[in-house]
């Protein structure tokens, strides 16, 4: 961790958004995480792109599991309310608020423990659920708290920093979630703060759950040679398959694309994301192309990143339930209350 | 007199139909029940059935008692045996000088052959068999027909019987006439053969007047309905689902939004129950009024949020709908054996406000309760009811509803309020009462704070400082004694000049006072205090203290009320007798009487 805490002044020079904040209107409290963890620079991207994207503070609301990567909500936007919960629930608790008021910006920030192990069954439900929230795994392919165990990310043959090698074969978030139906699928990486900064904004706009893989070395404990998942791997492996520009709402495509790169996507809130194919090739609209894609560059060894899959057309949990906008609780007590009236008449049932 | 060896007599004798699940016997039995209710007479329903879909042994028990005594009889005087595989158990199980009513198609007269009994064959399949053509409806139609024969034998208002086929049949003319057939041929043949009414037979009453006949479940349900929850989230389990079920009904019919067409709730069906307590948690958190129903391994599961949920201090509303434990147990059967399990719900020192409801009634009236003193306290409430309370049908009084309610949303901090401070801290408490202010999410940029399971400060913090960590789980005390003087009293019954008494819990209510009843006729008089919440408080303290022997009557093998009171209170142990039934069947009145009587014996012999 660093010992200096930053005085909350801000540079008058430093730019405002629409609200009249400062990106240092979106920090937290200080980080005490290790020095040189992948978690703070993903903890600065999503502060860069709710500064970014204009979002209130008091508008978002973060949560988290259990581990290193679930201490991070605390490092960013202390005006937002914030839910620390128990390991691998997050998306059981980010159901039950998005259920209660679907209105807030919901970011989940968890780990690969905590997402592939202790909560491989809350986090595919809500991916059945597609609950509107943006879901980031800070993924490090170890555990971090409890000092350097092999999680179910970690690759076959991923040498641990005691010199064990992992012989069970990974649970891949992507793929995982190509099968399960997941309508916005990212992966980055924390070291690629200008691709991780546009995917962040376009899930955080996506309606319906948005999952960003980021590969987030661990620097105590897989960050040796040996590990696949340590800043130096995955600088040499990574390879960019789709770019995506995020394009806010009202605003115009200034940018030029080539014939057939561009593939603009409209989202709900009238915001755009145009995505830009790296080989020319790649749909990312198309789940099964999509699949094969990703499993063939990972057997050539390579990691694919950018937007991998999305899906801008499918209803969310509300949706399904034909819920009201605004929060629940705050509809007036007569309409949830059928009254004395009533009773009488339900009670004619049981006589 | 004990009521084993009480004869029969008119509006006083209990039924019990032996059958195969899934055969459609439900429709047949309610129908009898109801007729019953119908004519005015107290009577109440059991439904002992098996955790299966089809094809297995379940019994139905309808206990007629002018008296108003509703607690199971543990005794047959009439018993109809439509299941072979279970005719000898049957015909063992009919008191002396009752009835044995049977499908004489195959004739058993080497197996009835009980001459303290008398046998009542009636051909049921091969009447079935002659005047109906498809192979379904024989099945079905032999059971309704055995309503036809009782009502012949119990003397039972045809017009009750008729007027209910036709409020079951309003949408299906062609099965109203078929069941309408059946009961009648059953009716005729009875009449025939037997000497119709038996000695002890249904005489109309008004005593049912203002009364429903309702499973606590469906009351549950209501009470959330009417309270105002809004999130719903469960995993179904058996025997609370139908909690859901119902509340989903309701919704559908008066949440929908006349105007928008909206639906004004949500309810989730998670994929278990750590799912759905967490969705509970989360909506609370928001602001919604959540509840998820379960039953004992439910519990189990979401121990760890219910510990999160006390030490951050979110509300949330959960109805354990006991069963017979430990582990898988016996799920169609009832106990009470899940009080300590909830009362310390997860690991560190957790504890939890419960309720108890002995009826349907009370499980109306307490899932609203339930909200308001989760909101107040900030806090987990689990509403324990059982198997019995959850899904047999009671005779209960009309549910009342007071139209100038408004839900107690506790310390909650409004945007203006919020803005006022100049600084929100979320768990320092103002006024005394161990409960700070709280704050919605979304509500004002001024109003954040971190939610969080891991040690924390009185500011909401982060920490791991002693003095600081102390302070926070010291005001945590704090609060639930607060709760002590917020949580439903005692039910209490107290003469002051007898020191003895009684002491129960939840659906063990009728079985108590009916032994009390029996014992006064003896001489032996009781006092009578059934406590409603825990924690407990001062007036179950003082009943405690005033009393110089008391029998702590409930569901389990362990006494878990009695563990209960001798932790939390300050009571002399020797003076607490257990009295306790706990074979998954509801509780009777001659347990509680065996139970005193042995006592009073063994203090004679000493």
């Amino acid at each position: 961790m660093s010992f200096i805490t930053k005085p909350k002044v801000a540079h008058p020079q430093l730019p405002r958004n629409e609200l009249n904040l400062t990106v240092r209107d979106y920090e937290g409290a200080m980080s005490t995480l290790c020095a040189g963890c992948g978690h703070d620079s993903i903890t600065g991207a999503i502060m860069q792109a709710a500064f970014e994207l204009a979002i209130p503070p008091h508008r978002m609301a973060k949560l988290s599991g259990i581990g290193c990567s679930s201490k991070t909500p605390a490092y960013f936007a202390s005006a937002s309310h914030g839910f620390n919960t128990v390991h691998g629930r997050m998306p059981s608790v980010a159901t039950g608020a998005n259920a209660a008021n679907p209105d807030l910006h919901y970011i989940g920030v968890s780990g690969d423990g905590d997402t592939l192990s202790i909560g491989l069954g809350q986090f595919l439900h809500a991916v059945r659920r597609n609950l509107n929230m943006l879901y980031l795994i800070e993924n490090n392919g170890v555990y971090g708290l409890t000092k350097g165990q092999f999680s179910a990310s970690a690759d076959v043959g991923s040498r641990a920093k005691k010199g064990e090698t992992n012989q069970q074969p990974p649970i891949d978030p992507a793929l995982t979630l190509l099968a399960t139906g997941a309508t916005f699928i990212a992966r980055s990486f924390s070291g690629d703060r200008e691709q991780l900064v546009p995917l962040i904004k376009a899930g955080m706009t996506h309606r319906g759950f948005a999952v960003i893989d980021v590969i987030s070395p661990c620097v105590t404990f897989n960050d040796h040679e040996g590990s696949t998942k340590s800043y130096e791997f995955t600088r040499k492996h990574s390879m960019t398959a789709i770019y995506a520009d995020f394009v806010p709402p009202a605003k115009e495509i200034r940018a030029q694309y080539a014939a057939g790169q561009a593939m603009p996507v409209q989202m709900h809130d009238g915001s755009q994301i145009v995505l830009r194919k790296a080989d020319g090739v790649y749909d990312p609209t198309d789940r099964v192309a999509a699949f094969e894609f990703i499993q063939t560059h990972q057997k050539a060894g390579e990691i694919v990143t950018g937007l991998l899959y999305i899906d801008e057309t499918k209803p969310d949990m509300h949706e399904l339930a034909n819920t009201p906008p605004g929060p629940l609780a705050s509809l007036p007590f007569a309409k949830v209350c059928p009254g004395e009236k009533t009773l009488a008449s339900i009670q004619s049932r049981f006589r | 007199m004990s009521i084993a060896s009480k004869r029969p007599q008119d509006n006083d004798f209990t039924l019990k139909i032996g059958n195969v699940n899934g055969t459609g016997s439900a429709s047949a039995n309610s129908m009898l029940m109801k007729s019953l209710f119908r004519m005015g007479i107290p009577v109440c329903g059991k439904n002992y059935f098996p955790s299966n879909i089809q094809g297995l042994p379940t019994w139905y028990e309808i206990r007629v008692s002018a008296e108003g005594h509703l607690a199971r009889s543990g005794r047959v005087d009439l018993m109809v045996a439509m299941n072979a595989e279970t005719y000898r158990k049957d015909h063992a199980e009919v008191a002396t000088g009752g009835y044995l009513l049977y499908d004489s198609t195959w004739p058993r007269s080497q197996l009835f052959n009980r001459t303290d009994i008398h046998i009542l064959p009636v051909p049921l399949s091969r009447i079935c068999n002659e005047n109906f053509n498809n192979a379904r409806s024989r099945i079905l139609m032999k059971n309704i027909m055995y309503v036809g024969v009782l009502a012949a034998l119990l003397d039972l208002d045809m017009n009750s019987i008729k007027q209910l086929l036709n409020e079951q049949f309003a949408a299906k003319a062609s099965l109203l006439d078929a069941n309408q057939k059946a009961i009648d041929l059953g009716f005729a043949y009875a009449r025939e053969n037997f000497s119709c009414p038996l000695p002890f037979r249904a005489r109309t009453l008004d005593k049912t007047r203002d009364h429903i006949m309702i499973d606590g479940n469906t009351t549950a349900a209501l009470g959330c309905l009417y309270a105002g929850a809004t999130v719903g989230a469960w995993y179904p389990i058996t025997p609370s689902t139908s909690l859901m079920d119902a509340f989903k009904k309701f919704c559908d019919k008066y949440r929908k939004d006349p105007e928008t067409g909206k639906a004004n709730y949500c309810i989730i069906q998670a994929e278990d129950e750590l799912g759905a307590i967490g969705m509970v948690l989360g909506a609370s958190w928001n602001g919604a009024r959540a509840f998820t129903p379960t039953s004992g391994p439910g519990i189990s599961l979401m121990s760890e949020f219910l510990g999160y949920g006390y030490f951050t201090e979110i509300p949330a509303v959960l109805f354990d709908v006991q069963r017979c434990g430990p582990s898988t147990g016996m799920p169609t059967r009832t106990q009470q054996a899940d009080l300590m399990a909830c009362a310390y719900a997860s690991h560190g020192d957790t504890r939890h406000v419960l309720l108890f409801p002995a009826n349907p009634e009370e499980a109306f009236y307490q899932a609203v309760q339930a909200f308001d003193l989760a909101e107040r306290l900030q806090t987990p409430v689990i509403v324990l009811t059982d198997l019995d309370i959850g899904m047999n049908d009671w005779m209960c009084r009309d549910l009342k509803w007071d139209d100038s309610y408004q839900p107690d949303r506790g310390k909650v901090l409004t945007a203006e309020q919020i803005a006022a401070l100049p600084k929100f801290n979320r768990y320092v408490d103002t006024d005394g009462d161990g409960i700070a202010a709280r704050t919605l999410p979304g509500t004002h940029p001024k109003g954040a704070y971190f939610t969080r399971g891991s040690g924390h400060n009185m500011y909401g913090a982060y920490t791991e400082d002693a003095a600081e960590y102390q302070a926070v789980v010291d005001r945590l005390r704090r609060k639930f004694d607060t709760a002590k003087d917020l949580v439903p009293p005692a039910e209490a019954d107290v003469d002051p000049r007898c020191r003895t008494g009684f002491l129960t819990i939840g659906s063990c209510d009728n079985a108590v006072k009916e032994a009390r009843a029996q014992l006064a006729e003896t001489g032996v008089r009781l006092n009578y205090l059934r406590v409603k919440a825990f924690p407990f408080g001062k007036d179950v303290q003082d009943y405690l203290d005033s009393h110089d022997r008391i029998y702590v009557v409930e569901q389990n093998r362990d006494a878990q009320l009695r563990s209960l009171l001798l932790l939390e209170t300050r009571v002399d142990p020797n003076k607490l007798v257990p009295v306790l039934h706990y074979d998954g069947l509801p509780i009777l009145a001659r347990t509680v009487v065996d139970g005193v009587n042995q006592d009073l014996a063994r203090g004679k012999a000493a």
